[in-house]
């Protein structure tokens, strides 16, 4: 038994992976689709594209609009019905792409033969534009852009690439059955990101629930030749995937309070985009799909599907049968992170990696009793903060205490809620505070600038007027 | 044994006398000087510390009005008009009348009106739900329903109506602090003008959604559709992000507006006689129909 695992706090649920003997299935093309201008951290892009325009699959259709944002392709080839906005996964609006779809043409240059293209290109730049052209995000839930990823500052150094197939959250089985499909594909993938990053060794984190992936990917690894690429089976622990505490448990180094990864010289990378990223640099073929895993105890007819982006959620339940009766929660993702559905309406994003049914019974919550002091939510809490405490200054709206207390820093992992014994809505507050917190952040820091710019003004008006 | 007595009363009768003078130096050293009449400024305010007036608490309050020129900038919300001529006695300021505010709620999306589409069984807060996902209807900017207004007020003026799903002001306990508009996370509360004899006209509903979209969520939204602007003669009504506002200032509480609105989302408040909706379309028409005879001419 592995024993890597990261170091302080976590839980261990029972994984539930009831659907990790489904092989991935190509779901059938929905007649209209919906492609959500926001679906990566920063800026929303900006559509190139205007309705009545006869698009094809993979063709941009909106671009970058920021230096941390992405380029978004059409999924499917048809006619654009609309741009405008509609209620997203949580009900909020978000401008839209409205595609209805007509046949499969996909784009000129894109490879869709099988072939597995091993021979990697020499110019890293190239490689990072193809990236960037691809529109490929983070798929293991953050969906950042991953051409600033692997951008990274001067002065900071990559020392290892690690590759997150840890897939801890219960439920899902998509990364594990891209692991045993398209192995090959994904880490002739992390080869690249390897190289790009200065060929530096990539570590492929595998839980050890994981057996079969694990050796799948040895072998692999193996047959290919790879040197530099080595697999590390890690210890069932929750929340491993989280990339502050997949390099803990990898590289026993910590990255520190708003620090980023490549301050301790990781870079990590999820398999999805690993995956994503291959088909990006040796087939040009841009993100327009990704594997989602429909699941749950109460649904019959558990799938993993390669999904298109923006399919209505709606289409894919209804293709798998329909809503299970008892079934009285929908979410999207998996049951620790993962948020309820509000509107089946809305569509599939890039980074949408489950659709997981709930019954009563398994949503239950538990009346809130008194906090006993028993500290489990501390010893759970896999960032080291103190949940009972940041609650409490949640309720009385105390930022700066919040601040103090590093709310900032919670992952939103869901431990502190998972272990409390007394049912507190520990997490519930604490995530509204962290974002009144980063809010509170980041207006300090913009009036910080704009004092700044002031500054450097006023002297050299002062000259101007001088002379 | 009578000797430990008596030593014993010695020192400790000495050690207190020497420890109050040593006392009364250092009072008398390091003596704050205060001005009198922060105690009486703070023994005329009502003594709630909500806050309402922007300041910690009345204590604060009454620091700040002793040290400010004059009391422009500082009003106590809950005492009203009258505690402000007593603080402007003790000080010997002038004071300029508020017109008496009250909290308004801006959405009228009763539980008739606004189907819910799905349900909600998360933590029991507007703060936090809202922080989560749009809402349990349609309507992604109305009431949430979970009474964090209610919570945050200190006068037991809001109360959440069972029926509607929506909070009710009492208006004899409003105080207008203000703590409710700063607890309701999508800003639907609003601190207006009480009006002459309580009456006051105003929109009950934010949503900035275009009008098929905002009416297919709430059977009583704001469509934007413009009528009501078009109807007053006092150019009091703006549409500003497909929903009207009324301006208290310029408002005549004619009542025009709210016998137009299509979905009656205007809502009249405090008026003695209910709305007679037809007499005073009626009396429109007529209007414009004069209007148009002039400018015929």
């Amino acid at each position: 038994m592995s024993k890597h695992t990261f170091s302080i706090g976590g839980v261990h649920p029972h994984d539930s992976k009831i659907s990790r003997e489904c092989a991935i299935e190509q779901l059938p093309l929905a007649p209209v689709v919906y492609l959500q201008l926001s679906q990566h951290i920063g800026a929303p892009a900006k559509p190139i594209v205007a309705v009545g325009d006869k698009v094809k699959v993979g063709q941009p259709i909106a671009e970058p609009g920021g230096f941390v944002s992405a380029f978004i392709h059409s999924s499917v080839s048809g006619t654009v019905k609309s741009i405008a906005p509609r209620p997203d996964l949580a009900g909020n609006p978000q401008m839209c792409i409205e595609i209805a779809v007509e046949g499969d043409e996909w784009a000129e240059g894109i490879d869709l033969s099988d072939t597995l293209v091993t021979e990697i290109p020499e110019d890293d730049k190239a490689i990072i534009e193809k990236i960037r052209l691809a529109g490929v995000v983070g798929l293991g839930g953050a969906t950042f852009p991953t051409h600033v990823k692997l951008s990274p500052p001067p002065g900071s150094k990559c020392e290892m690439v690690i590759i997150n197939g840890c897939e801890c959250e219960p439920y899902l089985t998509s990364d594990f059955r891209v692991l045993l499909e398209k192995g090959e594909q994904m880490v002739v993938g992390a080869a690249i990101l390897s190289k790009v990053m200065g060929n530096v060794p990539c570590t492929i984190a595998i839980e050890v629930n994981k057996p079969e992936a694990i050796a799948h990917i040895q072998e692999i690894i193996g047959k290919l030749g790879y040197k530099g690429i080595s697999v590390m089976p890690m210890k069932m622990r929750y929340p491993q995937g989280s990339e502050k505490q997949l390099i803990d448990a990898v590289m026993h180094r910590q990255v520190g309070s708003g620090a980023l990864p490549i301050s301790v010289g990781a870079v990590v990378q999820n398999v999805g985009t690993a995956l994503a990223v291959y088909d990006a640099v040796q087939k040009n073929k841009p993100l327009v799909d990704n594997v989602l895993s429909v699941t749950g105890e109460c649904f019959p007819h558990q799938a993993n599907l390669q999904v298109r982006v923006g399919t209505p959620i709606k289409y894919i339940i209804d293709y798998l049968g329909g809503m299970p009766e008892d079934a009285v929660k929908v979410i999207s993702g998996g049951p620790m992170m993962g948020r309820a559905i509000a509107n089946l309406e809305a569509s599939t994003l890039k980074g949408t990696s489950a659709i997981l049914f709930l019954t009563a019974k398994q949503t239950l919550r538990a009346p809130e009793t008194a906090c006993i002091r028993c500290g489990k939510c501390a010893g759970a809490c896999p960032m080291g903060l103190e949940p009972f405490l940041l609650y409490r200054y949640a309720k009385v709206n105390d930022l700066e205490a919040l601040e103090q207390n590093a709310a900032q820093d919670c992952i939103e992992c869901g431990c502190c809620l998972y272990s409390c014994p007394a049912h507190i809505p520990l997490l519930d507050n604490i995530r509204q505070a962290k974002g009144a917190v980063l809010g509170a952040i980041r207006a300090r820091a913009a009036a910080a600038k704009a004092a700044a710019e002031a500054a450097t003004v006023t002297p050299s008006a002062a000259e101007g007027s001088k002379k | 044994m009578v000797k430990i007595i008596i030593w014993t009363i010695a020192v400790v009768t000495v050690l207190g006398l020497v420890l109050a003078l040593v006392l009364y130096l250092v009072a008398k050293r390091f003596k704050v000087e205060e001005d009198p009449r922060i105690d009486e400024v703070e023994k005329a305010m009502p003594g709630a510390n909500c806050g309402g007036c922007g300041f910690a608490g009345c204590r604060a309050f009454a620091e700040a009005a002793v040290k400010a020129p004059n009391l422009d900038n500082n009003f106590c919300p809950v005492g009203g008009n009258e505690t402000m001529a007593k603080v402007a006695q003790i000080l010997g300021y002038e004071v300029k009348e508020k017109a008496p505010m009250v909290a308004v709620v801006r959405c009228n999306g009763t539980c008739q009106a606004r189907p819910r589409i799905n349900n909600y069984d998360g933590y029991a807060s507007c703060k936090v739900k809202a922080a989560l996902y749009s809402g349990d209807t349609g309507c992604s900017y109305g009431c949430l329903g979970c009474g964090d207004c209610v919570n945050a007020c200190q006068f037991g003026a809001l109360s959440m109506d069972p029926e509607t799903g929506l909070p009710v002001v009492d208006q004899e306990k409003c105080t207008a602090c203000g703590a409710c508009v700063k607890a309701c996370p999508k800003h639907i509360i609003e601190l207006r003008p009480k009006g002459p004899r309580g009456m006051r006209v105003f929109v009950s509903c934010v949503n900035r959604d275009k009008g098929p979209v905002a009416k297919k969520a709430c059977a009583n939204a704001c469509i934007g559709c413009g009528i009501c602007a078009k109807t007053c003669t006092k150019e009091a009504i703006v549409i500003e992000g497909n929903v009207a506002y009324i301006d208290p200032a310029k408002c005549k509480l004619c009542r025009e507006c709210e016998a137009m609105c299509p979905t009656g989302a205007i809502h009249g408040v405090g008026f003695p006689k209910p709305l007679d909706k037809d007499a005073v379309k009626a009396r429109i028409k007529e209007r414009q129909l004069k209007e148009k005879e002039a400018k015929d001419e």
